[in-house]
């Protein structure tokens, strides 16, 4: 950190240069707070009308209700919805975009690995609308069967028994698109994390007579653990903010149902995609105060990544 | 890939792009404009009055298609004439309408009480009336594959949507098809996923014919248990194509060009009646009008009996002013466009892109108030 602080210019020797660019990064900084901070106080002041006209508990009613009379609705299955998806793109999505990018980094000849990096940086230019109509034209009557096996075989675990015999726009299918659409976060900056990994560490371990899976075991991922934990709570990140794929594949029912392979599953981005257009002013403040919930629920899995990174840097060596 | 799984793609993809038919029907032409034979017609058969200059329109998405429509053949027949309608949705529309933002809102409900007292003094203290223009229907499609006909009575319409009744070979379905091999399969129920006017519609039709039944909310929003959501009547009649054994409901227009889904015949008593424009005008044109002065409320009803008649019925309104509009929202030009819209010229174009004309004592009635706003708007 110490290379990042400059020796402290005093008297009248500071040149107007210096002046003008350390005002003008100050500059962006504060911009970007300013707007965050602008963010915030838009959400709350929006969204204490409905908040105050509720009739329901907030956080326990399973309804969504906000322009009838009286209001009544709560975020619990939209919270619910949305860190459920959530968790299994990422159980999906961070062990292959990982494991993508230790074959990239360590295994595949060069050329493939230039190809096969191009391509999955590209996963990531595919606009969310796309992966939508994907999954829910192509991909979904595809995965039926898949979903039918896990609710025949594997139904004795509680959540992918399927009690309905119906396995159309499921969490389970939500689940796996947001997994392809994090996978390209997760692998290009967990590659980017394995190739920060010191030559010297490498070297060594396989000079000491290590495999390669265990230069990898021994000196890659311990050196690079808080690099991949930045990367999967980045995927998380978008994960709990896709919108349209999200509001296109889920049912979009109101209620709190763990079972995977069930047609089921909301979240609070789609939500508010799928009631904005037609809510009257209470109900545009309700769906502006499950914004304001996502806001936080998103500040909150980032500022917990970046403590997870800080405390393991110590042990790991890095930075 | 295997050929079925090729015919199950296209299907989905010639479904997707049905509901884009519509779209592009407003997409404006390279070569010909669709719009002038309608117009030519209508200019010949004297529906059409020129007015110059540009109103500023919004409200109901329910209607967007069928005022589009009209939009394009008026101005195809008068250049000089612009009449921009934003689909805002129906609250939104009559907020900026009351708030003197636009000429005339487009309405799924009519604008009663307090909001009619805003109106009203948002038209300098002239009255202001709901004047029903577009009339539309609610399908109820399926997907059964070798099932080519279905009927269901209103109770048993409800059941299904209630989840409570969950097999398409339950006793209820099969005593209203006899003769029909149903499948021994879970029923895949589709419904709007969005706020929706077609779902309070639905729902209030339910509520109307089958109470028993059908104790949930009649709002916008779903409530009933169970059932699938999918977003928009495009991707209710997509999900209804490309899953078997499946059932939703949707806007008529979708039914007309939809691959592998067909519409659910309702039999209310009177026998099993199909949705389309013809029958669900019969409901409009039996319905009781009520209101006075030329503002019409319409009471559909659902429970109908007269035979023929398609119960599950729509009506959508605009709200306008009979006089006291700005000069500079151009009162005459607002009078003009809805004449032409309530003309034969003009009811007749909603049938063809799947909304309902009205017709008889309605239709007069509907004449006799744009009339109304004829002589305000020259007076």
């Amino acid at each position: 950190m110490s290379l990042l602080t400059p020796p402290k210019i005093t008297g009248s020797s500071v040149r107007a240069g210096d002046r003008n660019f350390r005002f003008i990064t100050t500059g962006a900084g504060l911009t970007v707070l300013a707007v965050l901070a602008a963010i915030a106080a838009f959400l709350v002041w929006q969204s204490i009308p409905a908040l105050q006209e509720n009739t329901g508990n907030v956080l326990t009613n399973q309804l969504w209700l906000p322009d009838a009379d009286p209001p009544q609705w709560g975020i619990a299955v939209l919270i619910f919805g949305t860190l459920w998806t959530s968790v299994i793109a990422m159980a999906i999505a961070v062990p292959i975009g990982i494991g993508t990018a230790l074959f990239i980094t360590f295994y595949a000849p060069r050329r493939v690995a230039r190809t096969l990096g191009f391509i999955v940086d590209l996963l990531a230019a595919v606009p969310s609308i796309i992966f939508g109509l994907w999954g829910l034209y192509y991909f979904m009557p595809e995965i039926v069967p898949a979903a039918q096996w896990l609710s025949t075989y594997l139904g004795w675990i509680p959540f992918f028994s399927n009690d309905l015999d119906l396995y159309t726009k499921s969490i389970l299918i939500a689940g796996f698109v947001l997994a392809m659409m994090i996978l390209p976060t997760v692998s290009a900056i967990s590659r980017e994390v394995f190739w920060q990994v010191p030559k010297g560490h490498i070297e060594a371990s396989l000079a000491l007579g290590a495999t390669r899976w265990e230069m990898i075991r021994m000196a890659v991922l311990p050196f690079s653990r808080p690099g991949m934990i930045s990367a999967a709570m980045l995927g998380l990140g978008r994960a709990l903010g896709e919108t349209i794929a999200v509001a296109l594949i889920l049912s979009a029912v109101f209620d709190i149902n763990w079972q995977i392979t069930e047609p089921g599953g909301n979240s609070i981005a789609a939500n508010i995609a799928l009631k904005w257009g037609e809510a009257a002013s209470n109900g545009r403040s309700a769906l502006i105060a499950t914004g304001m919930v996502l806001f936080f629920i998103t500040l909150l899995v980032n500022m917990t990544a970046r403590w997870v990174v800080n405390r393991r840097r110590e042990f790991s060596g890095a930075g | 890939m295997p050929i079925a799984r090729l015919a199950r793609t296209a299907t989905a993809l010639a479904t997707l792009s049905a509901g884009g038919v519509l779209l592009a029907a407003c997409g404006g032409s390279t070569t010909v404009n669709p719009a002038i034979p309608a117009a030519e017609a209508a200019l010949a058969a004297g529906d059409i009055e020129c007015v110059e200059g540009k109103i500023q329109s919004a409200g109901s998405s329910a209607q967007a298609n069928a005022i589009t429509e009209w939009v394009n053949v008026y101005q195809t027949a008068c250049p000089d004439s612009t009449i921009d309608y934003q689909p805002v949705g129906s609250g939104a529309g009559v907020e900026a309408f009351v708030s003197a933002q636009t000429s005339f809102g487009g309405t799924d409900k009519p604008v009663v009480e307090e909001e009619m007292q805003a109106a009203r003094e948002r038209c300098a203290n002239s009255p202001a009336i709901n004047i029903p223009l577009v009339g539309g229907a609610i399908a109820v499609a399926y997907h059964i594959p070798g099932v080519d006909e279905l009927t269901l009575d209103p109770a048993t319409l409800a059941q299904i949507f209630a989840s409570e009744i969950t097999r398409w070979d339950d006793p209820a379905i099969a005593a209203s098809n006899p003769g029909v091999d149903l499948p021994d399969a879970a029923i895949a129920q589709f419904h709007r996923s969005d706020s929706s006017g077609t779902t309070a519609n639905f729902s209030d039709y339910l509520e109307a014919t089958a109470p028993d039944a059908w104790d949930y909310d009649t709002g916008k929003e779903w409530t009933a248990p169970g059932g699938q959501g999918a977003k928009g009547s495009d991707q209710v009649i997509a999900s209804v194509a490309q899953t078997p054994n499946s059932i939703g409901y949707i806007e008529l227009s979708y039914i007309l060009d939809a691959i592998n889904a067909k519409p659910v015949a309702i039999d209310q008593g009177a026998g099993p009646v199909l949705p389309t424009a013809n029958n669900a005008s019969i409901t409009l044109a039996s319905s009781e009008v009520t209101g006075d002065d030329g503002n019409i409320v319409l009471a559909i009803d659902y429970t109908t009996q007269v035979p023929g008649a398609y119960p599950i019925s729509i009506v959508t309104y605009e709200i306008v002013c009979t006089s006291g509009l700005d000069a500079d929202q151009n009162p005459e030009l607002v009078a003009q466009f809805l004449a032409f819209a309530a003309s034969n010229s003009g009811q007749q174009l909603l049938g063809e892109i799947g909304y309902v004309p009205l017709s008889g004592d309605l239709l007069e009635a509907v004449r006799a108030s744009v009339e109304t706003v004829i002589q305000g708007a020259g007076g």
